[in-house]
């Protein structure tokens, strides 16, 4: 059983203050859901737990079973536990996807991956997520569709096994079949491994794909309404416009996807 | 004794062909403000711009000789001796006038050559003059390896002749010892329909400046000059392309790697390619990309494409000069990777494109090694 405690999280980029006071707590087996209008601050919540040098915290903690998170360097928080699937995973010319996958669960394991089974065991992962084991080849994120590579970050997950996961915006630039294969990853992952699950969205979609237990409101860089799944229903019907935004219920259209890029000094991300 | 001074006078922009000559008095010292100058460090030169004696030893060894391979050597007034490469610089011209015996290699005419030709080029100290002949026959095929190591402060001029339909990879390696300075000159003759496929490796040396050339000798002929070049702290490591496109449909393509690490680590690519008037239908495109490992570290990179003609099938460059890639850094660490495994895996990747293209699998092996090498001695 593990616990990830966000307390009074205050967190800038260039000086422009975003998170205004952030109290979260996700245990394993939980879903939750942080929901909220662009530039709420939902995508900055993600980046700052998972320890992008560009976001500052200013104020609070974070602990993952009373360890100081905010003490740790990038690459140690994932190997306490945390993971964190981007909403535009980088690509790394030169560097294959099976090399990285290695390289990756060596790290997080503490012992490399049995060479008897591992690539067995890849191309499993890779064929429940529908991604071509052929993909192991190529250069990480180098090419990839927006839904290739949005599997291949729960690829990730499934072979990481993280305690709890951050999903930052996971629906964003997927048609309906592909966020069927990668929601139905995020579940069984869930299911096998008693996965705590931080569910960044800004639609309510993959909500019935990935049921959330709990359900937050984000504006204006805080935590504003929280309740349980009738919360998303509500937002689904009402839209975001009391809490200075616009409706939910349509998605935009898939945007290109834009590597390297972060979300601005807004926060936001769509 | 000027040996050819061509005017190109085809088109209003023509840029004539450069000076060349065997008189080492036809090339002034130079000061440092010349264009060609201006990158290198001058006083590191060790007395070679000044033709200081041939007191020491570059011991010249070859290995891998089969069917249709031969070693000679050579006197400076054998017939190919000068039927590719004119001194178009000072220290050309010095080791010109300097070298005492040449050596040889020839690939006879339709010999298929499968294994690769070793040449270990070892200094012993001292300065030394140096000058190669690889000559490669119509529709021979063969692979070159130059290997240099040791210490030495060394000028030398190479000359390479591919012959029509020949194919020839030719990989130089600079695995100097850290006192070493290395000037050389590589003219490569690429015949019709001939292919011509060169890797230059430079890790080594305390400074080292070569000019890679290439000209055509009819139509249809492909060259690629590949680089790989790792310079350390003080190093000053310098390479000049020019690829000459005076014949009609030939392919060029340059593509240089460079990673730098530590304080006064300096590289310089100068990428050369002029497409004179009759060149039509060529193809070039050339590449230089940097890689600043640490502070203190400086790259040149001075691409330039002269056309004379737009006739041409394609004609680019591209250079690029950055530190690590904080977003690339930063999901690799998100994966539990540490950031010093995350920053070696970039700069392996940086390099392992150019490594795979070398088709002698112990080269690429020795070059993978020393890439880690070059990290595990750095911090990085």
């Amino acid at each position: 059983m593990s616990t990830l405690e966000i307390r009074d999280l205050h967190v800038a980029v260039e000086d422009k203050q975003i998170l205004n006071g952030v109290d979260l707590s996700v245990s394993s087996g939980e879903i939750h859901a942080i929901m909220g209008p662009n530039g709420s601050g939902k995508s900055t919540l993600a980046y700052a737990i998972a320890g992008h040098p560009k976001y500052t915290i200013t104020r609070g903690s974070v602990t993952l079973d009373g360890a100081d998170v905010l003490d740790m360097t990038v690459d140690e928080r994932a190997r306490a536990g945390l993971f964190l699937a981007m909403q535009y995973p980088v690509e790394v010319p030169g560097v294959s996807v099976s090399n990285f996958l290695r390289t990756a669960v060596t790290a997080v394991r503490g012992e490399a991956p049995k060479i008897r089974t591992w690539g067995k065991d890849v191309k499993n992962v890779m064929t429940k997520l529908q991604m071509d084991p052929t993909f192991a080849e190529r250069s990480v994120n180098e090419g990839f569709s927006g839904g290739e590579k949005k599997r291949h970050e729960i690829v990730q997950l499934d072979l990481l096994r993280p305690k709890i996961a951050i999903l930052d915006e996971t629906d964003s630039g997927l048609d309906v079949d592909a966020l069927r294969t990668v929601s139905e990853g995020v579940v069984r992952v869930h299911a096998e491994s008693n996965l705590g699950v931080l569910l960044i969205t800004h639609y309510t979609r993959i909500l019935r794909y990935i049921k959330p237990q709990f359900v937050h409101v984000m504006s204006a860089g805080r935590i504003v309404e929280e309740g349980g799944e009738e919360l998303a229903a509500q937002l689904e019907d009402e839209g975001y416009a009391r809490f200075g935004g616009g409706p939910v219920l349509t998605p935009a259209e898939p945007r290109p996807s834009v590597d390297g890029v972060l979300p601005g000094a807004s926060g936001g991300g769509n | 004794m000027v040996v050819e001074e061509r005017e190109i006078t085809v088109g209003g922009d023509a840029r004539p062909a450069r000076f060349t000559s065997y008189d080492v008095e036809d090339f002034p010292v130079p000061t440092g403000r010349e264009e060609e100058w201006r990158f290198t460090p001058l006083k590191r030169l060790k007395g070679l711009l000044k033709g200081a004696d041939a007191d020491g030893k570059v011991q010249i060894d070859v290995d891998g000789l089969g069917d249709g391979v031969t070693v000679t050597s050579i006197e400076r007034d054998h017939p190919l001796v000068g039927s590719v490469l004119s001194p178009v610089e000072r220290i050309s011209a010095i080791a010109f006038a300097g070298f005492t015996s040449g050596t040889l290699i020839s690939v006879a005419k339709r010999a298929v050559v499968e294994q690769p030709v070793t040449v270990t080029l070892r200094g012993e100290g001292g300065t030394a003059y140096g000058h190669l002949v690889l000559d490669v026959g119509d529709e021979a095929s063969a692979t070159i390896v130059l290997d240099h190591s040791g210490s030495a402060t060394y000028a030398q001029n190479v000359e390479i002749r591919v012959g029509a339909n020949a194919s020839l990879t030719l990989v130089t390696v600079q695995d100097w010892a850290r006192d070493t300075v290395h000037v050389g000159y590589h003219a490569a003759l690429v015949g019709r329909d001939a292919r011509f496929r060169s890797f230059t490796v430079t890790l080594g040396g305390d400074l080292v400046r070569l000019a890679p050339t290439v000209r055509y000798a009819g139509s249809g002929g492909d060259a690629e000059l590949h680089g790989l070049v790792f310079a350390d702290a003080g190093q000053h490591l310098e390479h000049r392309t020019l690829i000459d496109h005076e014949t009609p449909k030939c392919r060029s393509r340059v593509a240089y790697k460079v990673a730098l690490q530590g304080e006064g680590a300096h590289t310089v690519w100068i990428g050369d390619v002029v497409v004179r008037k009759a060149a039509e239908g060529i193809d070039t495109y050339e590449l230089n990309r940097n890689l600043v490992l640490s502070e203190g570290a400086r790259a040149d990179s001075v691409p330039n494409l002269e056309l004379e003609t737009g006739e041409v099938e394609g004609a680019g460059h591209a250079s690029t000069t950055g530190r690590f890639d904080d977003q690339q850094l930063f999901y690799l660490q998100s994966r539990g990777i540490p950031a010093v495994e995350a920053r070696r895996m970039v700069v392996r990747a940086f390099f392992a494109e150019v490594i795979a293209k070398v088709p002698v699998e112990h080269l690429r092996d020795r070059l993978t090694g020393q890439i880690e090498a070059e990290l595990e001695g750095s911090g990085v």
